[in-house]
C-alpha cells in the first residue's frame, strides 16, 4: 500500500473543512479504503467531536512527533467501520508544536499501511497550514459559493501552486439552488470560472449536515441525505470513478421548500 | 619579452573560456596580464592536446592592446600545436589594425555582400516587458519596471504593477497600475477589463459595473481622466 495524502484546505474559516474531512474519510472507509485523519489544527481541535471520537482521545499528534508514543497507540480506530482512524490533535498546545518536516516524516510512517491520509488543515495560511500543505500529494480546496471564502480559496490556491503541490482540486460546499435562482450566490460556473481548477465535489447545504455533525455521526454514515450522497460521490472521484454530479437544483426535498418559505418571507 | 612558461603560476580558471561555434572554437580571454593568459592558455592548449588538435580558432582578447610580436608569437605557436588561429575579435581598434596586418580576420561572421549593399534595418527593437502564462490569484503580485504581459486571469486580490503598460489575454478583475514612474502614455488593455481599481501614471479609476457582455477593452489617459474604450481596429 502506498497512501495518497490528502489536504484539506480552504483559507477562510467556517466553510466546511472538518465537516469534509469528516464525511470524505468515512465515505472512503465505506468503499474498503484504509483511512487515517489527521487534525492539523493543534490548538483548536475539532475533527474528534465530528468523528464522534473525544471521549476515545489518550495520545495525540503532538504526543507522536515528540516521542511520547508510538504512531499506533494515537491512532484511533472508529468502531463502526474498522479501517477508520483518527490522529487527533493536542488542544492544549499551538500550531508550532509541530513542523512542516514532521508531518512529512509521520506521513511517510503512514504510508505503507494506508490507501489514504486525509489532512483537515486549520484556516489561515500560517504554520498550521504550512504544515498541513507540506506532506500533501493532493490538495482540497473547500470554498462556500461567497465571495469572501471563494477569494481566500483563490488565495490557497496560489500558494499551493507556488509550493509546486498544484494544481489543487476544488469542492464546493454548502450550496443553495434556490439562492443561485434568484441570483443571491455565486453559481458553480461562477466560482469555477475565477478558480479555474477541476472541480471534485458540490455538497448542498442541508441541515442533516449539522445534526449528524452535533451527534459524531458524518452524514456519510447514512446514504439517506443530499449532502451524504453528494461526499460519496466525492469520494468516488477521489477513487477515479466517473461519477456525474447530482442535479442539486432538481429536488423536493426541504431544500425546495426551504427554499420557498425563504422566498415567500423575502416577498 | 618572452613568456616565462617555467613558473608555476596561478590557474585563473573563469579568464579562458572556450566554446564551440559554427566557425571553430572560440576562447574568451578575461582580464589579466597578457603573459599569464598566454601561459595559462598554452597549459590549457598542451592539457587538452587530442581536443584542440587541428581547431580553427578565434579569439577574443577584450581591450587588449595587442602588437605585432604577441600576435605572431600567438600564432606560431598556436600552429606549432597544429591549431590555426583565424580570427582575433578586440574592442581595441590597435590590436584590430595589428591584426588585419597579420593577415587575420576581427569579426567572426563574415557578412554576406549583398546584405552590405541593401542595408536598410528592418528589425524593431521594442521595449522591455515580462510575459506570464498563468493566473494571477489573490495576494500575488508582478511587479516590473517595463510592460507587463499576463496570457491569463487576474483574478481580484491580484495586483500587476507595471512601468509601462500592461497587457491581460483573459480577465482581469485585480488591482492593476500601470505607468507607475509617471509614463502618461501607458495603456492597460484587457479581453475583460473590470479591475478592482486600475491607476495610470497615478490617476485612480474604479470599474463601473458591468452591464451586457465583456468586450476587449482598452484603458488610457484621457484630458487628464482614465477612460476605457471598447477596442475597435478601426479606430487605431
Amino acid at each position: 500500500m502506498n497512501a495518497k495524502v490528502v489536504t484539506i484546505s480552504s483559507g477562510k474559516g467556517g466553510v466546511g473543512k472538518t465537516t469534509t474531512s469528516a464525511n470524505l474519510a468515512v465515505a472512503l472507509a465505506q468503499e474498503n479504503q484504509k483511512v487515517v485523519c489527521i487534525d492539523g489544527d493543534i490548538g483548536l481541535r475539532n475533527l474528534d467531536v465530528i468523528l464522534g471520537l473525544e471521549n476515545r482521545i489518550v495520545y495525540d499528534l503532538v504526543d507522536v512527533v515528540e516521542g511520547r508514543c508510538r504512531i499506533r497507540q494515537a491512532m484511533i480506530r472508529d468502531k463502526r467501520l474498522p479501517e477508520l482512524f483518527l490522529i487527533p490533535a493536542a488542544q492544549t498546545r499551538d500550531k508550532s508544536a509541530v513542523s512542516p518536516s514532521d508531518m512529512i516524516r509521520l506521513c511517510e510512517e503512514l504510508k505503507d499501511e494506508m490507501d489514504w491520509i486525509i489532512i483537515d488543515s486549520p484556516a489561515g495560511i500560517e504554520r498550521g497550514f504550512r504544515n498541513a500543505l507540506a506532506p500533501a500529494d493532493l490538495v482540497l480546496v473547500v470554498t462556500n459559493p461567497e465571495v469572501s471564502s471563494v477569494r481566500d480559496a483563490d488565495r490557497i490556491i496560489g500558494l499551493v501552486e507556488a509550493e509546486e503541490k498544484g494544481p489543487a482540486q476544488l469542492i464546493l460546499n454548502r450550496v443553495n439552488p434556490a439562492l443561485t435562482k434568484r441570483g443571491d450566490m455565486l453559481s458553480t460556473d461562477d466560482v469555477l470560472e475565477l478558480l479555474a481548477i477541476k472541480l471534485i465535489g458540490v455538497i448542498p447545504e442541508d441541515e442533516s449536515v449539522i445534526v449528524a455533525s452535533n451527534r459524531g455521526q458524518p452524514v456519510s454514515f447514512a446514504n439517506n441525505s443530499k449532502a451524504g450522497q453528494a461526499f460519496h460521490n466525492t469520494a468516488k472521484r477521489m477513487l477515479g470513478e466517473e461519477v456525474p454530479f447530482m442535479d442539486i437544483e432538481a429536488n423536493n426535498g426541504f431544500i425546495n421548500k426551504l427554499a420557498k418559505m425563504m422566498k415567500f418571507r423575502g416577498d | 619579452m618572452k613568456p616565462d612558461l617555467g613558473m608555476i603560476r596561478l590557474k585563473q580558471p573563469d579568464s579562458i573560456q572556450i566554446k564551440g561555434i559554427r566557425e571553430g572554437l572560440l576562447i574568451t580571454l578575461g582580464e589579466g596580464d597578457w603573459h599569464d593568459i598566454f601561459a595559462s592558455l598554452m597549459e590549457k592548449i598542451t592539457e587538452k592536446e587530442k581536443f584542440f588538435q587541428g581547431a580553427k580558432l578565434a579569439m577574443d582578447v577584450g581591450n587588449r592592446i595587442l602588437h605585432a610580436a604577441d600576435l605572431g608569437t600567438l600564432r606560431d605557436r598556436l600552429a606549432d600545436k597544429n591549431i590555426i588561429l583565424w580570427a582575433i575579435l578586440s574592442n581595441s581598434p590597435v590590436t584590430e589594425l595589428t591584426a588585419q596586418d597579420l593577415g587575420l580576420a576581427t569579426r567572426i561572421s563574415v557578412p554576406k555582400p549583398e546584405r552590405i549593399i541593401k542595408s536598410i534595418e528592418s528589425s524593431i527593437p521594442g521595449e522591455d516587458a515580462i510575459f506570464l502564462r498563468k493566473t494571477i490569484r489573490s495576494g500575488f503580485k508582478v511587479v516590473s519596471n517595463g510592460h507587463i504581459i499576463i496570457f491569463g486571469d487576474v483574478n481580484p486580490g491580484g495586483e500587476i504593477i507595471a512601468g509601462g503598460s500592461v497587457i491581460v489575454w483573459g480577465r482581469c478583475q485585480g488591482v492593476v497600475q500601470a505607468g507607475v514612474d509617471g509614463d502618461q502614455n501607458a495603456t492597460v488593455c484587457a479581453l475583460d477589463l473590470n479591475p478592482t481599481q486600475l491607476r495610470i501614471a497615478g490617476i485612480i479609476a474604479i470599474s463601473p459595473k458591468r452591464k451586457g457582455k465583456p468586450q476587449p477593452e482598452v484603458a488610457k489617459i484621457i484630458a487628464g481622466q482614465v477612460v476605457a474604450e471598447t477596442w475597435n481596429p478601426k479606430s487605431r
